[in-house]
Parts: structure tokens; sequence; C-alpha cells
């Protein structure tokens, strides 16, 4: 019994030293002391899974807003199957953008529709054309950014509602730049990309900014992890399984031991 | 084990009970885990995402092939003349080291589809060339016909014919 | 070794391996009969949690390496290549990251066991030394394996970390544009990292199995410090630690799936998500968790030389950890005055893990240096220790210990109650 208690104290103060390291659980976002805007995730939780729904406006936000500037380089238009779209919906999207192919008989490179099997195409060339566009900073690939900042989607979602209208007292913004709550730093060069009503939802969803900035973050989790789903359903087996086999050996051991002393 | 003296204190059916669940437990932890180390060489998904492809027939003329890339090997589409439609329907069965009707090759006689490795050792044919104007292939000297078989040659069977479908008039799906 | 093996059978085809390769022999005599003390508790199971650490890491690996890049142009998306397009590539690959946390844990435990109940005291000094290697080239493939996805934090903790050799005086520069192939962290630096990332965990094994050889000659430790007696002492291993050891991988194996399927990126840096820029250096540099002591231990030291100095210090004092505690005795069971110490000292190392995870400034830095220097002290007072202690009596052996015990330690089935040798009778 006592020995128990040791054990729980002594991984109580561990935990407690090693909660610091455990900084992507925490609502903060780096560098401000401002803790995060929070909503309640479908996807969250042991059993949680996407809102395809949702994930289809998420989709249509990234693609009349946010790729003008954003790529999404990792997303193939094979891989919108996934979040509920039809093959032949699919093909549309992906027949709607040209990607370079080649070289033809000719020895020329040639653009050429989309097809499933592409990727989603960057809107610039490479990062010096994308810094050029963009007074020189550098809008960055979201396929991944859902796990790149502390605060995953979250951070997402309260980047895309933290705008304010004016720096507060005392602060100067820098030419270009915008003033943002939850950015690092408070400034941002990327200027408030939604409003209300900043998209029309094929499904007739209201369009409310939130709306919007929490569709958009789903999306972009789906897009950092989709597998998540699988990875969650897997997890709920293999954990059951474990256990039930935990307690088997547990009853072998006790059993193989019993006739000791 | 347990070396009791004399009578079992132990109740032997409920003890091998647990033997035999931790081993069958054993067992399936062990399949669970091994199939994805097995699994994960099986082609991925965007490999699986080329697996097939669409090919568009409108460029081609009577008379023309092209090639394309279909799963790393070379494919041929020809559009066949009338003439070698004719030759390749008149061939007699026992002719043919491998049989197999036109017919059954091309189910739209105007267009021969075929998967442009030879059946010998794997070289890849010229096209229009060799005795009986199909394929000839250069590495041993192999001669196909109109139809893409197999008439002289080391090669033991006819140029296979993937899988296809017509999406419509001038548009193929191979694979 | 030769001679008459434990192992005897009348099956021929066995008898014919037998004489020519006596594997059988082997086995049996190593992991079946094998004589191990009857009190071990469960802190005894780190080492096989261990090996099958060892192993999974090099079979996840191996499947991995499958499909991965070794191009700093590639390397990144090759690795979304098998989290997204892989079968079961996601779950391959959080395995292995995930792995190699869990192996650090065990071995963490397995180190601070040995330092407890005195594993490192003679006749186990070279067992000990082994254990040090081991965790040295543990430490050294980690580093490795980290760069190899290209990320930020895997592009910026290699520059920071190769950077240190150039504080060696006169050849540090040359052997910081040797070890990187060019004149930054790039292409020359990745592709070798990735030989040998794949090379040392067969080396370890190597080690791994010498380990085990010097284990098998004086066999373990246990609880109580004191030596087989003799076979009153011990028990097989096969049963008794087999299936023992079979359960605690049950245990180790729900905490590891709890972490894979459902906190796969906990101890992770969301800044290696980014793909890696040798530009734009992020904010906060921080290496994976199980180096974060030797880091704050490094950075504590305001001069470059002395703080690399001191950080390999840190962990080439643990040779000398046989000879600094000059105590007889070698269980903290019964070294009171150690015991205090010993904790104190796994307190510290946790206080120097979170420091390491800070930026050093502020009272972070002031804590960190005390940390640094609480330390190194515990070993130069522990020589003091061992001369001025006053322990508690030791049992007389581990039988008879075992017999007296309250169930103390989970050596034995549910706990022998006192009175223990009638209860054996009662049973039959």
């Amino acid at each position: 019994m006592v020995k128990f208690a040791k054990i729980l104290a002594l991984s109580a103060v561990a935990a407690l030293f090693a909660s610091p390291l455990f900084h992507s659980s925490k609502a903060l976002a780096s560098g401000s002391a401002e803790p995060l805007l929070e909503v309640s995730w479908s996807h969250r939780g042991p059993l949680g899974t996407f809102d395809r729904a949702s994930l289809q406006r998420g989709l249509q936000v990234y693609r009349e807003v946010c790729s003008g500037c954003h790529g999404l380089r990792f997303i193939a238009f094979r891989n919108l199957l996934e979040i509920g779209l039809k093959e032949a919906e699919a093909k549309v999207i992906a027949a709607e953008y040209t990607t370079m192919d080649g070289p033809n008989d000719e020895g020329e490179m040639y653009e050429r529709p989309g097809k499933l099997s592409d990727y989603m195409p960057s809107p610039f060339d490479n990062e010096k054309a994308a810094r050029a566009s963009n007074n020189g900073a550098f809008p960055p690939d979201l396929s991944l950014m859902a796990k790149a900042r502390i605060g995953g989607e979250n951070y997402i979602y309260s980047l895309l509602l933290g705008y304010e209208e004016e720096a507060p007292e005392g602060v100067t913004l820098a030419e270009g730049m915008s003033y943002n709550r939850f950015f690092p730093g408070h400034q941002i060069a990327m200027g408030p990309p939604i409003d209300d009503e900043a998209v029309e939802y094929a499904d007739g969803t209201v369009p409310t900014k939130e709306q919007i900035a929490k569709d958009v973050s789903a999306f972009l989790m789906w897009t950092a992890e989709p597998a998540l789903e699988q990875r969650k359903r897997m997890g709920v087996k293999v954990i059951l399984f474990l256990v039930v086999l935990t307690i088997v050996l547990y009853g072998v051991k006790r059993k193989v031991w019993a006739d000791l002393h | 084990m347990a070396d009791s003296t004399g009578e079992d204190v132990h109740d032997p059916s409920r003890r091998d009970f647990l033997y035999v669940a931790a081993a069958g437990l054993g067992v399936v932890g062990t399949a669970g885990f091994v199939w994805p180390l097995v699994d994960q060489m099986n082609p991925s998904q965007d490999v699986l995402a080329l697996s097939s492809i669409e090919v568009d027939l409108s460029g081609i003329e009577v008379g023309q092939s092209i090639t394309v890339s279909w799963r790393g090997k070379p494919v041929f589409i020809r559009h066949r003349t009338a003439e070698e439609i004719e030759t390749a329907k008149g061939v007699v069965m026992t002719d043919l080291p491998d049989p197999e009707s036109d017919e059954v090759r091309a189910e739209n006689p105007e267009w021969l589809i075929l998967v442009g490795v030879c059946t010998h050792l794997g070289c890849v044919p010229l096209g229009q060339a060799g005795e009986y104007n199909g394929w000839f292939c250069p590495c041993h000297g192999s001669h196909y016909d109109t139809s893409g078989r197999i008439r002289k040659g080391p090669a033991p069977t006819n140029l296979p014919v993937p899988a296809y479908v017509f999406l419509d008039d001038s548009n193929i799906k191979i694979g | 070794m030769s001679g008459h093996s434990s192992f005897q059978t009348n099956n021929p085809v066995l008898k014919w391996i037998e004489y020519r390769l006596p594997i059988f022999g082997f086995i049996n005599d190593s992991l079946v009969v094998y004589p191990t003390p009857k009190n071990l508790n469960y802190w005894w199971n780190m080492g096989s949690l261990a090996g099958m650490m060892l192993v999974l890491q090099i079979i996840t690996g191996v499947v991995l390496a499958m499909h991965y890049t070794p191009h700093a142009d590639l390397a990144f998306a090759s690795t979304e290549h098998i989290m997204r397009d892989v079968n079961y590539g996601w779950m391959l690959r959080y395995m292995h990251a995930n792995g190699g946390s869990m192996f650090f844990i065990v071995v963490y435990i397995h180190i601070f066991r040995g330092m407890y109940y005195g594993s490192y005291k003679a006749p186990r000094e070279l067992l000990w030394w082994l254990g040090i290697i081991i965790f040295i080239l543990m430490m050294a493939t980690a580093f490795m394996g980290y760069v190899l996805p290209w990320g930020q934090m895997s592009f910026w903790g290699a520059t920071v970390i190769t950077n240190l050799f150039s504080a060696i005086p006169i050849v540090g520069e040359a052997i910081v544009t040797w070890l990187w192939g060019g004149f930054a962290v790039d292409q020359p630096t990745l592709n070798r990292f990735y030989s040998l990332h794949y090379l040392l965990p067969f080396v370890i094994f190597a080690v791994v199995f010498i380990h085990l050889w010097a284990l098998h000659v004086h066999k373990s430790n246990n609880p109580l410090g004191i030596d087989i007696k003799g076979p009153q002492d011990t028990i097989p291993f096969h049963p008794y630690y087999t299936v023992k050891d079979l359960y605690g991988m049950g245990i180790f194996g729900i905490i590891f799936a709890w972490l894979l399927f459902f906190a796969p990126n906990l101890l992770g840096e969301p800044d290696n998500y980014i793909p890696a820029n040798p530009l734009v250096t992020p904010t906060h540099i921080v290496p994976e968790w199980y180096f974060l002591p030797f880091y704050a231990i490094l950075r504590a030291i305001p001069d470059k030389l002395f703080g690399v100095i001191a950080m390999f210090a840190s962990l080439f004092i643990l040779f000398a950890l046989p000879w600094l505690d000059t105590s007889k005795v070698r269980s903290a069971r019964f070294r009171p005055v150690y015991k205090m110490l010993f904790w104190a000292f796994f307190i510290n190392c946790f206080v120097l893990g979170y420091i390491g995870a800070k930026p050093p400034e502020g009272i972070f830095l002031v804590v960190g240096r005390l940390s640094t220097a609480l330390y190194f002290l515990f070993f130069l007072v522990l020589p003091f220790i061992g001369w001025f202690e006053r322990p508690k009596k030791l049992p007389e052996s581990i039988a008879t210990a075992v017999l007296e015990s309250s169930g103390d330690d989970g050596g034995g089935g549910g706990g022998a109650p006192d009175g223990a040798a009638a209860k054996a009778e009662d049973r039959g």
C-alpha cells in the first residue's frame, strides 16, 4: 500500500514537471498571453469524427478565399472523395486547375487540365514569386497548418477571428501590417481574410464569420491529419484488446506465481 | 510448473483455460500486429491512383498509333486500317501458336490496344514491322500480326490486351 | 560453456542440431532454467521492455525506410507520403516516433532502478558501463533520427548540436565541417545521418548482447541488494519471469497504444511540421524531451566550451559511479541517507528537464544553474556518504527475507503474509 502510494506520488511529481513539455495541449498561442478562443470540435475526443458537411464547406472557403495566396500541396483531388465529394464532382474541381505536363513528342512542356491523381497546385511558382506578390511576406502552405502551430485548429479559428480594426494604445503598426490578438507579436502581414458572408454556402448554412472560421479550421484539421478517424477507431479496438489481454496475462502470472512460498 | 504433492490444488480446467486464452489472444494480437507490416508493402494510395488512365482517342487518325505509359509499361493504341482488320480476322486459328480470335482481342475492331511488352523476355516490339505487318521484336526476332498475336519467333503468347472500357466514342479508360 | 547442458531431449532432430550447434541448450540455460532472484519487483521488468522496444524500433524503422527518401528536397514530402498514402503509414510513423520516446522512458526508469538498488556496484561495474554505452548510442541514434523528417526542428536542432563541437579548441571548426560534409547542415548531412541512423541500432543490438552476457555471469541484482547464496534464493526464469515480463508488456502496451492512437503529437514539436528553412530560425529551439536535462546543463554554463564539457561530464560521470559510491551496501532500502539523496537527485533531474524547455533567462537561468550544481554535487558527495552512513541491518539471505516479508516487494504471488512457512504447508 505504501509502495503504491509512493509510486502514485512519484508519477504526480513527474507529470507536474513534465506538463510544460506538453505545450501542444495548452490553449495559449506561443508568445502571446491571450488564451485562444475555443469551440467544440466533432473530431476531438477518443471517438471523434469529422463533420463532412463542415469539411465540404471548409473546402469551399479554402478555394474561394484562401487559395489565392495559400497552397495545399499535400492534398490530391482524389483525397476530396474522403470528405464526401462524388468522383464526378472531384473531377470537375480537378479540371478547373491546369498543371504542367510533358515533354510531348515535340519535346515541349504543355499545360493540361487537372486529374484526380494530381495535387492541389500552389498559387505561386516558388517562394520568391509568393513574396513578390505579398509585400515580402510568404503565405505558407496550409496542408499541415493545424499541426504546425501550438493550439492547432483552435489557433487557426482564433486567428481568423482575432483581427482588431485598430491597434491598441501604444502599439504602432508597421506598414502594411494588421493587428491580430493571437498572432505571436500581434502584427500580421495577412489582412483579415474573412467576414460575415464572405462566401455563400452551397448547402445554405448561414455564413457568419464564426461559421466560416469554424468550417475552414475543421477542413484544415482534415488536411493535416486525414487518417484521424481511422486512427481513433483503431485505437479503441487496440486498447480494448490489450486490456483484455493484460487481464488474462495477469491471471496467468498470478497462477504461475501462486505456488511460490 | 507448480509441483504440488499429490492432489491438484488448482482447478486444472480453470488454469488451462487461462493459458489457452492467453495463447489465443497472443496469436490474434500477433497477427493483428503483423498485418500492417505486410500491407505497407502493397501499392500505396498514390500508386493506386495511377493504376488506371484515361486516354483521348480523338486525335488518332486511321493507320496511326500512339504509345501511352500505364503502370510503368508502354501501351500501344492503334487505329487500324480496314486492310489490317480484314487480315486479322482472316487468320486461321491453327496457324496461331497461341490461338485467339481477333474479335476477342479487339471488340471494337477499329481500335487495337496492346501492352507493348514482348512475352518472350520483355523488350518493347517495333510497330508496323516484321513479316506479318504487325509488330517485330528486335531482341530475339518475335513476329506479331495485325492483331498483336505471336506468329513466329520465341515468344510463347500473344501481346496482352489490358482491361479497358470505352467511356464514350473517343475516350477509353485502361485499368 | 561446453559440456553437459541442462537441455535433454529424445527428439532425434533436436538432438542432431544440438550436437552441432547447441542452440537449444543455450536458450535453455539463459532463458528457461536461468536462476533469477525470487524477490525481483516490477522495476526489473524494464530490461525486457527495453529489449522489446529496440526490436520494435528496428522493425518499424526498416519498414519506414522502404518509403522514406533521404534528400533535402524530398524528405519532408516523403514523410507526408508515408502519413497519407502508404497503407498504415501513419501508424508506422507514429509508432516509430512515439516508440523512441517510450524506449527512453523505459531506459531512464531502468537507469534509476540501477542507481537506487546499487546494481552498478561490484561485480556489475562492466554491466553498468555497457548500459551507459547503450544509452549514449541511443541518444546518437535518436538525435540523427529526428533530423530525417527535415522539419524546422530537425534542421535547427541538428545545427545547434553539431555546432557544439566547434567549441573544441583548434580542431573544432574542422570537425564540424567534417560532420556536416559542407559549410552548414544540408543534403550531405542528411544523407549520412540516414545511413548512421540505420546502422547504430544494430550496434546497440550487439552491445545489448554483451550487456546480457555480462548480466548472466553474476546474475541479476535484487531489491535487497544482497548476493544470491544458493538455489533457495532463486527461481527459474521460465515460467516465472517470462510470464511476469509478458504481463509487464501488456501494461506497457496499453500506455504506448494510448500515446500512439490518442496523443501521437503530445511529445513532439509543432515546428517540425514546418519544412526546414535555413534562413528562418524558430523562436525556441527545443530538443526532444529526453535530451532536455542535458540541454539545461549545457546552457547553464555561460562559457561555450565549458558548457559543452559540463554536458558531456554530466553523462560520463555515470561511468565513475561504481567507484564514487564507497558504500558496501547496495540497496537504498538499507541506506537511509543515500535514499534521501537519491530522491533529491531524481527530482532534480525533472527540474533540469523542465528548465531545458524554457528560454535560458531570468529565474529559469538561476534555477538551471542551481540544478546543474546540485546534479554534480550528488556525485561528489557520494564517497563521503559511503564512509559515514550507518546502513540498516541487512537480511540474512534472499530466501529468509522473502519468507519473512510482508508483501513489501511484488516478487511473490499475492503477497505472502507472516508465517508464510506454515502457509506453504497448508497448501500442500
